[in-house]
This record gives structure tokens, sequence and C-alpha cells, in this order.
């Protein structure tokens, strides 16, 4: 059953410096009951507008939103159900625990506004506070507990009053990185237990890697592309969305004769198979770990640069008039000046760069 | 152009002991890098460096000049020890503009006018920021506001910059950017500078040579990156550096075993310096799924990262982090929950630690 | 290498360091001793002490005196009234433009700050004129229109001096709240919507109970000003002899025409209202360190605003009102008698004149006031300023053994009712100390003024330092500055802009002070304050209206170019 419906969601905001801006443009999206799904794309692409949207902070400028199979905002009939009778949990960037209550009563406070009686309540808190590792710390107001304590009570106050969906707007961002390791786990492993579904709002590729089973890559308020994290990271449909998933390495080539020549060098073609509608020039895609450094195989280079990184080494090599960038564990060594052959194993293919999709998005960033 | 030398430096705060009778020789033209956890000390260096903090006892050295000595009794004041200093908050004077901030040591140290003009124009450009001289800090970004505070070192120093942790406020891109520019500004002008930082990807990027501190104070190893990677001197370093897994062998029946167990035996060579027990060393990135080795264990979780998938795996109630490509064979086909074999490449031997 | 201007390296050997540092501790330690911990060791002795013995007589029939109990308890009453009806007020306006949709917020905001700039008994004057029993304009108009035999309201009385006091008060609550709001996290309440609180249990639940520390600093503000404030009482309390603590001192001093029998009376007295303002005081300290809570993180989003929707205008429509009352009617009113030709003429066109500026501009006793209120601000502001950086840098970068000592010195006298510091300054500088005699003469009310406003260009020049990163300073000294020259050429134009802004803080209450100056004030030193309050208690109520004007338009003024100056400064 699919638990949150988005059908043709758009948001414009109108602003004093830039005009009428579509923040959020004709999303349609199904998310299942019990799914973790994550909203991924760079400041300004519209996910975290989304996520307020379903949440009921933001009006719809159009389109419908239904959770759990009822209509919580529908433009055309002017239906909107305010955000405490969603029955949703959130989690914020900035933990948003209230100081003057201490944990009990924060956790408590959605139990207590719905009138659940006394006993139940403390039963609830007690078992919600059980499951997020915070036992025994009833009594201490927020202000005592570190980060990733806050974080928690958070993260107990919604999940005590048992919700079927779970919206997570950036909720590791406040955290050192060896703590968002855990708690990345602690969330899955609550949803394991509770079954819930969850939208997770995070900028951070490799975070929402982690954590989703599907996701939505969305540039400039439009989505580029929605799959599991291992298609997306293998097939991207776009150089933006190769691009954004991680460290990308792009080569220029020219297509001569059947074969496929890296741009500024016409003597030493590159062995690959040249996809159908490529064009004569393009740019192949692919990562520095995806490349294959040889002593005498595939396109013969030299190692032009090396760096070493703490649990990799980086080299950079000549191809064509282009440095790339190659990425090896630290046991495959290679001397500067030494030469070597570079194998690409199934690379994308885009056509080249757009200027004016740069253009764009350089403006919006200032907005 | 001249070196920095440290010898038998010591200090404490109260009863704390900060660092004791430490010598580091900082050679003529290189970059430095200074690298330690935090608390070990590498900033009250530098402080009794610059003069800031009075050390105990030792001598401080750059080039032939003294400029602190308890036995001589000589302690330069900040002011005349001729040292270029960039700290992490940029200290760039936000009532001055950029052309001031950067004349203000070489009107401190009475040059002429008409030079004071010149060398100014040559530090900026070499900071790339020239077309910015009239403006205020306040309207600069972080990272031009740390290029300013580079300019201004350079103009105050020829000889020896200090650099305390000068990218940690930037943000992840910038800090890539201004590593690879200092580098370069290092080449054109030639100045010595000494790199503090615990940042190792950044120390690994930028130096000549590192040294590597211990969290007590004392040095660790001092060497090349190609010395600190492919040869780290302890235990110590190798944690340090990056992440790693540490197995206990011991010697059962003239053969290496895992867990005191006999049956479970290290299949790889042991150096013969090592009698009965020792400690082995592997990066993540280093162990590598073999169906064929005796060495088994059970994938517990996978996480995919998009790069790489980090895998944690039960090794006989011992978790082992193990790091796969992507793009390795058969990588992403491995399920939690399936039974491996593992292979270690390119270990590390230390004598075993007190348990 | 650079050549440097003294090469010899031997000179900078241990021990050298820094005459500057100590001179400078040394010079904070002896100038507070002075200025703060005689005047205050003063009252204590005079009060238990006669003659060198220790005596409680005074004391005891000072504080059993029928009299004098009266004053406390009206004291107390006001205070606290004016406590309670003041946050209200506060608290409301706060919320209305802090949260809700109401239009022109910050046009509002700017004039709901303005009873600030004023001094309190200003506006008693002004309701004065409108109130005071069958004379007040309003009064004699009600009387007239509605044929009533007594006067409807009575301005003179409790009620009164609380409804003045209050519409002056409420800005310290307005203003805390106000940026309390602003900087709240936003999600702190739209997580409480998420739990399922409607927006109403949003309000009491979260926001009243997150602003709460707000809400006490204001009130407490309030409470300690009114317990120890002088010039409302005094202007409307005198004439049906309703009396305060310090209106009461004031009288005592002032019947016995400034004999030591008088002095010592009001020292006693003192002690009383000091023992009064120290529970405040504490009840403040107790309350700040209980409940801080910090409010203030994440993403700045701009807060949901409630939307009022059918009561938007009725509400701005209050709001509006209530500036009229408190803002604008007063201030027009003292304009309106100042143009006057006597008082009690009917408020029209043939009865204007200029006369009274006439009158006030040509006596030279005015033209004194002025020049002494001038000449006391300027010189007190100048001098503070100087001495509050001198006391925070000592404070905060040499931190030298005792700077508590120096902080609490420094903040000390602005908790101290200014009535008091009044009568330990007189009894410090009549000639008891070293035979130093300031009694009648203009510096003994800058001395007074010195000690009353330390504590603000102090705490306004901490503040600053402590942005000033300590690293600023020693990449000076790093480029070869000296530690003078790092001082000179970097910290003090850094904290320039709180210097110039602890000028103008105490520039601007010294020239409109009252409450100490009028226990102070010899024949060639009366101040601008004192000169309007003796017009007006002679009788010559239009003059002092004049007068007033005068002052009003010097604050106005005043504040124009402050907000000038503090307005396009850059780089701090």
């Amino acid at each position: 059953m699919n638990q949150v419906v988005l059908r043709h969601v758009t948001k414009r905001f109108t602003t004093r410096t830039m005009g009428t801006v579509t923040a959020v443009d004709d999303f349609n999206l199904e998310i299942k009951e019990g799914e973790c799904f994550s909203f991924l794309g760079p400041s300004g692409c519209g996910k975290t507008t989304t996520l307020r949207m379903i949440a009921g902070f933001e009006d719809l400028s159009e389109g419908e939103i239904e959770l759990c199979g009822r209509p919580v905002s529908i433009k055309a009939k002017n239906l909107y159900v305010p955000p405490e009778e969603r029955d949703l949990g959130m989690v914020f960037q900035a933990f948003a625990v209230w100081p003057h209550m201490n944990i009990f009563d924060n956790v408590a406070f959605p139990l207590k506004i719905r009138k659940v009686a006394k006993k139940e309540i403390t039963a609830r808190v007690k078992e919600a506070l059980r499951h997020c590792s915070l036992d025994g710390l009833e009594k201490l107001y927020p202000s005592e507990l570190s980060g990733g304590q806050q974080q928690r009570i958070a993260l107990a106050r919604a999940i005590v009053t048992n919700p079927k969906v779970m919206l997570l707007d950036e909720p590791l961002s406040n955290l050192d990185p060896k703590l968002r390791e855990t708690m990345r786990f602690e969330i899955k492993e609550l949803q394991r237990q509770f079954g819930f579904t969850i939208i997770f709002v995070t900028h951070d590729q490799s975070e929402a890697m982690a954590i989703s089973d599907r996701m939505m890559v969305c540039d400039m308020g439009k989505i580029m592309q929605i799959d599991t994290p291992e298609n997306l990271y293998r097939h991207p449909n776009s150089r933006f969305v190769h691009n954004f998933l991680g460290e990308s390495t792009f080569i220029n080539v020219v297509l001569r004769d059947g074969h496929v020549f890296p741009k500024g060098d016409d003597t030493q073609p590159i062995d690959l198979p040249i996809p159908e509608n490529a064009q004569s020039e393009m740019v192949i895609a692919t990562r520095p770990n995806a490349i294959r450094l040889t002593k005498d195989t595939g396109y013969i280079t030299h190692i032009e640069k090396r760096i070493f990184l703490t649990d990799k080494t980086e080299y950079l090599v000549p191809v064509g008039e282009q440095l790339v960038k190659i990425q090896t564990p630290h046991r495959v060594v290679f001397a500067p000046g030494e030469q070597c052959g570079i194998e690409i194993a199934a690379p994308g293919w885009y056509p080249p760069e757009d200027k004016e999709a740069i253009a764009e998005r350089a403006k919006r960033q200032i907005f | 152009m001249a070196g920095i030398r440290f010898r038998n430096v010591s200090f404490s705060y109260g009863d704390k002991k900060i660092l004791e009778n430490f010598s580091l020789d900082v050679e003529d033209s290189q970059i430095m890098c200074l690298l330690g956890p935090s608390g070990c000390g590498k900033t009250t260096l530098m402080r009794c460096l610059l003069g800031l903090n009075k050390p105990e006892t030792g001598e401080i050295y750059v080039g032939e000049r003294c400029v602190f000595s308890r036995e001589k009794r000589v302690n330069i004041p900040p002011e005349r020890r001729g040292i270029g200093v960039v700290f992490q908050d940029y200290a760039v004077w936000p009532h001055m503009t950029v052309l001031e901030n950067v004349c203000y040591p070489m009107k401190k140290h009475g040059l002429p006018k008409d030079e004071i003009a010149g060398k100014a124009r040559y530090a900026l450009e070499q900071v790339r920021m020239s077309d910015y001289a009239p403006y205020l800090p306040s309207q600069l970004s972080g990272g031009q506001q740390q290029r300013v505070a580079i300019a201004r070192a350079l103009v105050s120093s020829d000889e020896v910059i200090v650099m305390d942790e000068p990218i940690t406020n930037l943000d992840a891109k910038l800090r890539e950017e201004m590593l690879i520019e200092i580098r370069q500004i290092q080449k054109n002008i030639g100045t010595t500078i000494l790199y503090i930082t615990h940042d190792q990807e950044a120390s690994l990027q930028l130096c000549d040579k590192m040294a590597i501190m211990n969290a007590d104070g004392s040095l660790s190893q001092i060497g090349t990156d190609e010395d600190i990677i492919l040869r780290p001197a302890g235990r110590f370093v190798f944690e340090f550096i990056g992440v790693s897994n540490f197995f206990r062998l011991t010697k059962k029946n003239n053969s290496w075993c895992f867990h005191d167990d006999e049956n479970l035996q290290y299949p790889g060579t042991v150096p013969d310096e090592y009698s009965s027990c020792v400690d082995m060393g592997v990066r993540p990135n280093d162990i590598v799924f073999d169906d064929s080795s005796q060495v088994r264990g059970k994938v517990r979780r996978s996480v995919f990262l998009g790069s790489e998938y980090n895998m944690f795996i039960d090794f006989g109630g011992q978790e082992v982090r193990v790091q796969r490509s992507t793009f390795d064979d058969g990588a992403g086909t491995i399920q939690e929950g399936a039974d491996v074999g593992l292979k270690f490449l390119n270990p590390v031997f230390y004598h075993a630690k007190e348990a | 290498m650079f050549r440097r201007k003294n090469t010899s390296d031997l000179a900078a050997m241990e021990g050298r360091r820094l005459g500057l540092d100590g001179i400078m501790t040394g010079l904070s330690f002896v100038l507070l001793f002075i200025i703060v911990v005689i005047p205050i060791f003063m009252i204590i002795y005079n009060a238990f002490f006669y003659q060198g013995k220790f005596d409680l007589t005074l004391f005891t029939s000072v504080i059993f005196d029928k009299e004098n109990l009266k004053a406390m308890g009206n004291t107390i009453i006001i205070a606290v009234a004016v406590t309670i009806f003041g946050t209200i007020m506060g608290l409301f306006y706060a919320w209305l433009l802090g949260r809700s949709d109401i239009p022109a917020k910050g046009f509002m905001r700017a004039l709901f700050t303005i009873p600030y700039m004023f001094p309190p008994f200003f506006g008693a004057m002004a309701w004065d004129l409108l109130f005071s029993g069958r004379a007040g304009y309003i009064n004699r108009w009600l009387m007239h229109t509605f044929h009533l035999r007594t006067a409807p309201v009575n301005i003179n009385s409790l009620g009164g001096i609380i409804f003045v006091e209050c519409s002056y008060y409420f800005p310290f609550v307005f203003m805390q709240v106000v940026s309390a709001l602003e900087r709240m996290d936003p999600t702190l309440e739209e997580s409480a919507r998420i739990a399922g609180a409607r927006q109403s249990q949003v309000i009491w639940k979260i926001t009243l109970p997150l602003v709460k520390p707000a809400i006490s600093a204001g009130a407490l503000l309030i409470l300690i000003s009114s317990l120890a404030h002088f010039g409302v009482p005094s202007i409307l309390g005198f004439s049906k002899n309703i009396f305060t603590l310090p209106t009461m001192i004031y009288a005592l001093i002032n019947r016995s025409g400034g004999s030591f029998e008088g002095i010592r009376q009001g020292t006693a007295l003192s002690i009383l209202l000091v023992a009064v303002v120290a529970v405040a005081l504490v009840i403040q300290k107790k309350v700040l360190s209980s409940g801080s809570y910090d409010i203030i993180k994440g993403k700045s989003m701009r807060p949901t605003l409630i939307k009022l929707r059918g009561a938007k205008y009725p509400l701005l429509f209050l709001a509006c009102l209530t500036l009229l009352v408190i803002v604008v009617v007063p201030l027009v009113m003292i304009f309106l008698v100042a143009m006057v030709k006597a008082y009690g003429l009917p408020l029209v066109w043939k009865n204007f004149s200029f006369s009274n500026y006439q009158k006030v501009f040509a006596s030279p006793a005015t033209m004194d006031s002025i020049r002494n209120s001038l000449f006391l601000s300027v010189t007190a502001g100048v001098v503070c300023m100087f001495l509050g950086v001198m006391i925070a840098y000592v404070i905060n970068r040499i931190r030298p053994r005792g700077r508590n000592v120096l902080e609490i010195l420094s903040i000390l006298p602005y908790s101290i009712p200014g009535t008091v510091l009044a009568i330990g300054v007189i009894l410090a500088w009549s000639g008891a100390i070293f035979g130093v005699t300031l009694y009648n003469t203009i510096w003994i009310i800058l001395v007074a003024y010195m000690a009353r406003y330390l504590s603000f260009s102090m705490k306004s020049a901490s503040a600053s330092l402590q942005q000033v990163n300590s690293s600023l300073e020693e990449a000076s000294r790093a480029c070869g500055a000296t530690h003078t020259e790092s001082l000179r050429d970097i910290t003090l134009p850094l904290i320039k802009p709180a210097m110039v802004s602890g000028f103008f803080l105490i520039f601007l209450p010294a020239m409109r002070e009252l409450t100490t100056s009028i226990l102070l004030y010899g024949p060639y030193s009366r101040t601008l304050g004192v000169q309007i309050f003796a017009l007006r208690d002679a009788g010559m109520i239009p003059q002092a209206a004049a007068l007033a004007s005068v002052a009003i338009v010097i604050i106005i003024i005043c504040n124009a170019i402050v907000t000038w100056i503090t307005k396009d400064r850059k780089g701090a």
C-alpha cells in the first residue's frame, strides 16, 4: 500500500528580488508502507519545502497530498489538515527538544496533549526511552545532555505516538561524523521494530545511500531520478545525478572511425564500445575507483602525480589533454613518472556540458 | 630563508606537563606538517615559537638566530621574532582594508613606502586577492579572509611562516583549494612553513615532511608522506593515520593462530622477530573476500556508501571492518548474513599491547 | 631580512614585561575605591555610628517612624503594581509584534521604545497638567461637560503614580521578550504542532515557558527601577502628601535645609531603601541564574505568524491608541502648555505666545542649568568612556587576581538607588575625607554621575572586548607591533564603536538626570532636571514646560545623532 502520495505538487514563492520562483515543480511520488525514502539534492532543490508541505507547515500552490490513504492537502478543493491532525512523527535538524521540560515531559507531551491516561503515559514513555537508549535519564533536562542524546529525545518523542509516517529533516547534520553513523543505524533499527515509513531529507549523498530503500534526487525544483541507491549510483540518468552521487571523473572524448579518442590525443584510442546515438563529441563519466591501473594494458600513459590519502592513494594520469584522477588502495604502488595503463569499465555517456544549466544553478544558489 | 630548531623545549600549564624536552628540526624552504591529536601540545609549541608562551627549558632558533634560550636568558618579544603567522580564525583586522592589513607589518618594521607598496602588491597577487585591496574583511568570504591572513604572513616574514589549522573553518571544497594554493605559494616564494593540524588528510596532501605527535606530546615519526603511509613507524602512527583492524596472533605448535585457537591458523607469514604473541594491523580495504580461505566470518552489516560498501564482519566474536570498492568484482552481491572467507593483504605487525 | 627598529635582543630579557598592564590594573583599583567604596562605606558608617560610637538610636527611631513606614508601604505597593501591570502590558505587545501578523510592525516597534528616551517625570508633569484635581485640563473639561462636582480622575494618587510609571517602564519587558521571540528557533513550536498541540496550546505550553527567563529579567528590572524611582512620585505625590522612600529621603533633607541632622536621618532611611532593593536584587540573581536556557539554534527560518483574522484591526487600533496615550499625549501637552501665557488658561490660539521661552532663555539660572548639564554629561560621558574601557580591559585581558572585585565594584553603584548614592557622595565629600569639600559645587555631581553610570560604559566595552578575539592582538604582535602599539592600532579601534555608544549611554541619561542632582545641587550648580523641577515647584508651570520642551528637543537631536552614528558603521 502507498502511505504517502504526492500528485502534481507544486510550490511557488514570490520574492522581492527574484520574482516568482517555482521551488517545487510538479512532484509526483508514491512512497510505500515501511519504506525508507530519501529526498536528496543540493540546497534550493525543493526537498525541504516538499517535506514541509507534507507536514502541513506550507501551503500548496497546486496538487494534492495523501497520507495513509487520507487526503490532507488538496489545493483545488481548498482542503487543508493542520499539522497536529496529520498524525506524523518529525525530527528536526536543530533537535527542537523543549529546554524547559525534562526528558520525561518532552516525550510525554504528545500523549498528554492527546489526553492519554496517566498510567499508560508512564508506560509508553518508558518504552520509547528504552528503544532510544535513554532509560534512567527521565529526570534530566536537555541542556545536561549531548547533541546525540538530544536527538534521541526527539526520536523518542516522535515514536511515542506510534505514527505511521516519520519525517526526518536533516536529523544528523548537527552531529559529528562518528555519531552520525551510529544514529543512522539506530534509526534503521527503530524502523525495523516499529515499521513506520521514513521520509529522510538530506544533502549528504552517502548518508542518503546508506539509509534509504529508495531515494529521489532533485535539482532546481525538479525530480531528476527516483530509484534504489545502487541503481542510482551505477546507472544515473544524467550527468547531474552522476556528479551529485559521488566523486566523478569526466573525460571529454572524440569519436572517429569507430574509435574513442580522448580529446587532445588522436593517436591512441581508449578501448570502449561506442553506444548508439552518440554524437561526434561526447563525455564519458566514470569514477576514480572505477578505473583500473595496470602495468601495460589498456590506454598507456604515465603517473603525473601521486597523492597519499589516509585510506587510499590518488594518482593523476594524463589522458589526452586532461588529467584523470584514479584512486587505489595503498597497496597498489606506482612511482611518479612511471608508465602505466588504465582500463575503464562500463562508463556513462553524456553529451558535452550545457552552459545554460550551469548559469541557472548559480542563479538559484543566491536565492 | 631559515629553518626552525626546537631544542629540549618543555612547557606546562600549572601541574600539567604539555611538552617535555621536545626537539624538532624544520628544514629550510620546506612545508613541515606537525600532525597530532587535539590536546597533544602542538598549539602550545607554536605559541612558544611565536613568543606568546614562555617555555620552562630549552632553546628555539629561527635560522641562526636564537629567539629563546633559558640558559642564555634570551626571550625575544613576539614583535621582533620575524615570524609570519596564520591563525585558525583568520585574525584579519576588521577595521582595516585588505591592503591596510597587508601593509601593517611592513610599516611596523619601518620599511620605506615604495617598498611596502611593491611587496603588498606581490603578496596579494600570490593569494589572488589583488582585486580586493580596498575591501573590508566583512565584505569577504571566509576563504578570502584566510587568503588575506596568508598574504599578511608572507610580508611579515620571508623566512618562516607558522600556520595553525588555517583551513579548519572552511568548507570541504574550499579546504582542498586552499591546500593547493598554499603549496603553490610556497613553491613560488620558498618560505619555510610550519603547518600545524590534526587533519591527517590535509597534512598528507600538503607536506614535504610531516612530524606526527603522540597524545603525550612526544614525537612518533618524522618522514615524507610516503614514509608515513607505506612505512608507519609504530602502532600509534598506523592507527592515527587511518581506520584499522587489529588482530592478536599467538604462536601455538609453531604456527600463528587467531583467538588462541589452534585450529584457526593465520595463513601468512609473521616476521621472525616476534616469538609468542603479536598484534597484526590491517586496513579495511586490505581485507578481501576469498572463498578458499580457512579464516571465515559472517557479514553482520553491509552499508552502501556509493563508492564503496562498508561491511562489518563477525569474526569469532570480533568485529572486523571491511571496505569494498563498488567496482570490485562481485561487490554488491554479498548479502547481510553471508558466510565469507577473509584474506589479509599488506599486514603490519607490532609488539602485542598489554591487554 | 627586515631592518628592525631596535636591534638589541638583550633588551628583551625576562621581567621587562609591561609596565603598562600594571599601571592600568592599579589605577582601576584605586579609582573604583575612591568613586564607589568610599561613599558606600560612609553611608553604612553614618547610619550606625554617631560621633565615633556604635549607635542604633537614630536608626531605630527612623525605622519605626509611622510616616516612614507608610512611605515604605507606598514604595512597595507602587513597585509591585507597576511590575505586574508593566509586565502584562509589555508581554501583550511583545507577542502582538513578535508573533502575530499585525501590520506596521517596524513602525510600532520604534514608537514603543520612545518612553525609553524621556525621563518619566516629564510624563508625570504632563499628566499632572491634564488630571490634577480640579485644575487639570481634562478634569475641568469633564466637569464642565458633565456638570460634575468633583474631579473625575485624580492623578495625584497611588493609582496615578502607578499608571505613569507603568507607561515608562513597560518597554523593559517588551524589549526583552520581543528579542527572545525573534531569536527563538521556530522548530521548537513546529515540533509541538507535530506532537498534536493546537496553536493556542503551543502558546501556553511552549512559547510562554520558553520566554519566561526574558519576562522575569524584564519584570525584575521594572521592580528595581520603580523601587528607587524619584521623579514621578515627587511630582504627583508631594501635593497630596504621598511619599515613597526616595521622595521621603529628599523631603527629610530638604526640610532640614541641608543640615547634618537631616542628612543623618536621610542616611538611616537610605539603609531601609537599600534593604528593600537588596531583596529585589537577590530575587533577581536567583531567578536569572536558574532559568536561562538556550533557545537559539538551527537554521534561521521565519516563524509562522499567527493570523489574527477579524481581531487584526481592533488590535491594531488598540496598539495605536496605547501609543497615542503614552507617547504622543504627554509630549504634545508639554509643548502646548509651554506656549500658553499662564497656567490654567484654555488651550486656544489666542492664549498662545512664545513669552515663556523668552523668559526661560532670559533667566541666567536657566542658561546656567543647561550649561551645567551639558558640561556634566559630556565630562561624565568622556571620563567614564575611558575609565570603562580601562577597567574592561583589565578584567577581560589582563585578568589580575581580584578581577571579580573590580567587576562587582563597577556594576554595584547602578543597583544602588540614586538617592542613596547622592547621600553617600555628600557624606564622603563634605570634608570627611582628607578635608576635601565638594559640597555645593558642580564637582560633587560629577563624582556621583561617574559612580552611577560607570557600569554602562564598562559593560559596553566589556561585551565588545569579548568579541575581539585575542588572536587579533597576537597577530599584530607577530607582525612586529609592540604591546602598546597593538593596543593603539588594533584593540582600541576595534572597540571604538562600543566606546562611542558607551559615551551616549551615559550622556543621554545624564542630560535629563534628576534623582541624584536634586540632592546635590548648589546655588551655582543646578542641572536641567533640577531647574525644571524647581520652576514647577515655584508654580511657574508654563516656564517649566517650556524648559522641558527644550530638553525634549535636545534629547531627540542627540538620539538622532546616535542612530546616525551607529547605523552606517562597517567592520565591527
